[in-house]
């Protein structure tokens, strides 16, 4: 029979995951304010101004706003603070 | 997710490679319900027309139409399974159950605990005698890494970066280097798409202490300090920072051959030069390592010869545009830099920095440079809102000279030269002596 080794995991400590609920949600979106959150990867831009369109096509009574953080891949507090303000959603995206 | 947590309903979209990885970092941040929708890929590079395809197209994971998707993400009641969230523990054991030498191998490759490479097993007697490199308790907590800038960040102590220590084969006298690296708070198994590697630098006294070789073949396999310290920072990063799997938490599309092993000390004693640690503000005597963000390019040359400079701009703006070059000098090429008036190493950095220009249409089509770099020019930082500005044919500098880096190393074997893709990241040169 092999002799059996006692050997180390390998792997690090994870935080512990804590549950977070979303948020409640509105029947309908019509007179409210979406944003379109442009996460500025290349053509994201481009990305939500179709959205726009569409949005504008089908769903007119719906209020779009595109909007874009400071820069690629940070947190922009501010932003979010906008949103939040008077945002009854978002959309965010897109990458590559 | 921080704007579900504001009481803002959102919907984030991806596009299909990326499922994996959104399910993934939404479970990590308990919020596993969080919802996604996507198109296919790319976006990068589709017409307007082509995007608008996709809007009012087949979401290609849930397969419904991407706008239902979208706008019943958006609204609608919840479920309780919705508004709780998930929260679990995901502690992991510090030993194994005691198995055969065969079955762990196979275990630790089908966790992806490996490169695929065998590895040492990290028994306890290897990683004691690991933990005797360092004076440094085995319950310090060294840092924290994480694969992408969106993922949670794990910890991990000196005892778990002796495992993986042991693992790539090092040896106890290698472990403040690897201690050091595993501190630097960089990862070299970082998720990018565009699957870039770490490349890391020694430098000072330890380089000679441990046996690393400057010399012949040294970016080669033919030095078992260079070759092991740099494997045990790839197997470090990703064990330690919860894992590098294709898909889930790596999403190079290429990968990366630097990536199993890249680490090598500069030749200082044949340097004609002020060696890369000095630069950045420690002394000669001080021993550090300098982890670069790269290896996408590789170019390289001989010389100088009389044509140099049109090879060198050739080469400098051939890099990728927002990826600075690390150039690597052979000793014999050094000094014939020198002899051509670069009495200084900063000299011939600034020449490469001057002289690194593109057209400006050419430099800001770039996906790199339209991702990272336009939205700071947009807001008016410089130097970027000065190239942006630029006309389309105008001749626009690519790097700063803080942006390159040069370092002699090898064997004079040939006055050899290569320029890698390596940026060295603000405080990326650590001190090795703060882990012996």
């Amino acid at each position: 029979m092999d002799k059996l080794l006692m050997v180390h995991d390998p792997r690090g400590y994870p935080p512990k995951v804590t549950g977070k609920g979303l948020a409640a949600r509105h029947a309908s979106l019509d007179g409210r304010l979406v944003y379109l959150v442009d996460c500025l990867f290349d053509n994201s831009a481009a990305f939500m101004e179709q959205l726009r369109g569409w949005f504008a096509a089908h769903l007119p009574a719906v209020v779009t706003r595109i909007i874009t953080p400071r820069e690629s891949w940070e947190d922009d507090p501010d932003m979010r603070a906008r949103i939040v303000a008077d945002g009854a959603a978002a959309i965010l995206g897109v990458g590559l | 997710m921080a704007l579900e947590a504001s009481g803002v309903p959102s919907v984030a979209v991806h596009t299909n490679v990326f499922a994996r990885l959104a399910r993934a970092s939404a479970l990590a941040n308990g919020m596993p319900r969080a919802r996604q929708a996507f198109v296919p890929q790319p976006v990068v590079d589709r017409t307007p027309a082509q995007l608008r395809g996709y809007i009012e197209g087949t979401d290609p994971v849930s397969k419904r139409p991407f706008m239902q998707e979208v706008i019943d993400g958006l609204t609608g009641e919840l479920t309780a399974e919705d508004l709780k969230g998930v929260s679990f523990d995901r502690s992991t054991p510090r030993l194994l159950a005691p198995d055969a030498e065969d079955n762990l191998q196979k275990l630790f490759v089908d966790n992806n605990w490996t490169d695929f490479l065998p590895v040492v097993l990290p028994t306890e007697e290897r990683v004691e005698r690991m933990l005797k490199g360092t004076r440094h308790p085995p319950d310090k907590v060294v840092g924290r890494l994480r694969p992408a800038r969106f993922r949670e960040f794990w910890e991990f102590t000196v005892e778990k970066v002796a495992v993986n220590a042991v693992m790539a084969g090092a040896r106890p006298e290698y472990f403040p280097v690897i201690l050091a690296l595993a501190g630097s708070g960089q990862t070299a198994r970082a998720s990018s798409t565009t699957s870039f590697a770490t490349i890391s630098v020694v430098n000072g006294p330890i380089r000679r202490e441990i046996g690393m070789d400057a010399g012949i073949g040294v970016l080669g396999p033919y030095n078992h300090a260079n070759a092991t310290i740099g494997r045990a920072f790839a197997l470090l990063s990703q064990n330690l920072q919860g894992g590098s799997v294709p898909g889930e938490s790596y999403l190079g599309s290429l990968g990366n051959w630097y990536a199993y092993t890249a680490a090598f000390p500069e030749n200082e004693e044949r340097s004609p030069w002020e060696p890369l640690h000095v630069q950045h503000g420690f002394k000669p005597a001080d021993s550090t390592v300098s982890v670069f963000f790269g290896g996408w390019y590789t170019q390289s040359g001989y010389g100088p010869r009389e044509t140099w400079k049109e090879k060198f701009i050739r080469c400098l703006t051939a890099a990728e545009h927002h990826i600075p070059p690390l150039i690597v000098l052979d000793p014999i090429a050094a000094r014939g830099f020198v002899e051509l008036g670069f009495d200084k190493k900063r000299n011939l950095i600034n020449w490469c920095a001057e002289n690194a220009r593109l057209p400006a249409r050419e430099y800001w089509d770039n996906q790199w440079i339209q991702t990272l770099v336009r939205p700071l020019a947009v807001t008016g930082v410089e130097p970027y809102a000065s190239r942006l500005k630029a006309r389309p044919d105008e001749a626009v500098q690519m790097f700063l000279p803080e942006d390159i880096n040069i370092i002699v190393a090898g064997g004079e074997t040939q006055g050899a030269w290569k320029m890698f893709g390596g940026s060295l990241r603000k405080d990326a040169t650590v001190s090795v002596d703060a882990w012996r």
